[in-house]
């Protein structure tokens, strides 16, 4: 069902294995479901110049973010059969290993919901204001920038 | 008109700050960025974009919003 009502798409922190076992389990109830299909980001140890990424600490544009998710959402529920979605971002720091992104799509059929996962998680990575400042061991940090 | 200027990430590192407001009497974006790298000179070495209330807009846009904000390369996900 679309949700005309912006959502906060923001967690403090990264996303745990509970609370995404947790969103799984909530749609054991709705039966018309037949294919969940999840998109984990997760912050990943690049070693860039002998030094390792030890963390990222996200930041964002916070009204405009939840603007951009809610019009991702919007296109992704015009374009593709879905029954749900949900988007979860982390701010703050995430350490190496933690999930930082958590997308949700279910729909009664499988094919669509492949197609809609890529859509969306696209559109996030190119559309919506979010900023990462990748912290090394040593404590200096650079500025993540999506490729 | 009174203008609400946000700064994030690597832009706010540089800026020092988070947001600033200023009465301002020009009619572009482009004059408003000219006139914050005369403040901070360094950002123009820097890539960002720029959204006024919340829409990314070019430098030939005209002013017509109370908050413009200037944003760095995108990294959610």
């Amino acid at each position: 069902m679309a949700d005309k009502k912006i959502k906060n798409v923001f967690r403090q922190g990264a996303i745990s294995s509970e609370f995404i076992g947790d969103s799984i389990a909530k749609h054991q109830t709705k039966t018309s479901i037949g294919a969940h299909n999840i998109f984990l980001g997760q912050v990943r140890a690049d070693v860039i110049d002998n030094k390792t990424v030890s963390a990222i600490e996200y930041t964002a544009y916070e009204d405009m973010a939840n603007a951009k998710f809610h019009e991702i959402r919007e296109a992704a529920f015009e374009k593709f059969e879905l029954t749900c979605m949900h988007i979860y971002h982390s701010l703050g720091t995430v350490k190496a290993g933690e999930i930082c992104l958590f997308v949700f799509v279910s729909s009664p059929r499988r094919k669509v919901v492949f197609k809609a996962l890529e859509f969306i998680v696209e559109a996030i990575k190119a559309d919506v204001p979010v900023f990462g400042k990748e912290i090394f061991e040593d404590e200096s940090h650079q500025w993540k920038v999506n490729s | 008109m009174l203008i609400t200027i946000k700064y994030f990430g690597q832009i706010a590192e540089v800026t020092q700050r988070e947001e600033e407001s200023l009465e301002f009497s020009g009619s572009l974006i482009s004059e408003l960025i000219e006139y914050i790298y005369s403040k901070y000179g360094i950002l123009k070495k820097k890539d960002f974009q720029i959204a006024q209330n919340q829409e990314l807009v070019s430098l030939e846009t005209k002013i017509s919003g109370k908050e413009i904000a200037l944003l760095p390369p995108f990294a959610g996900g």
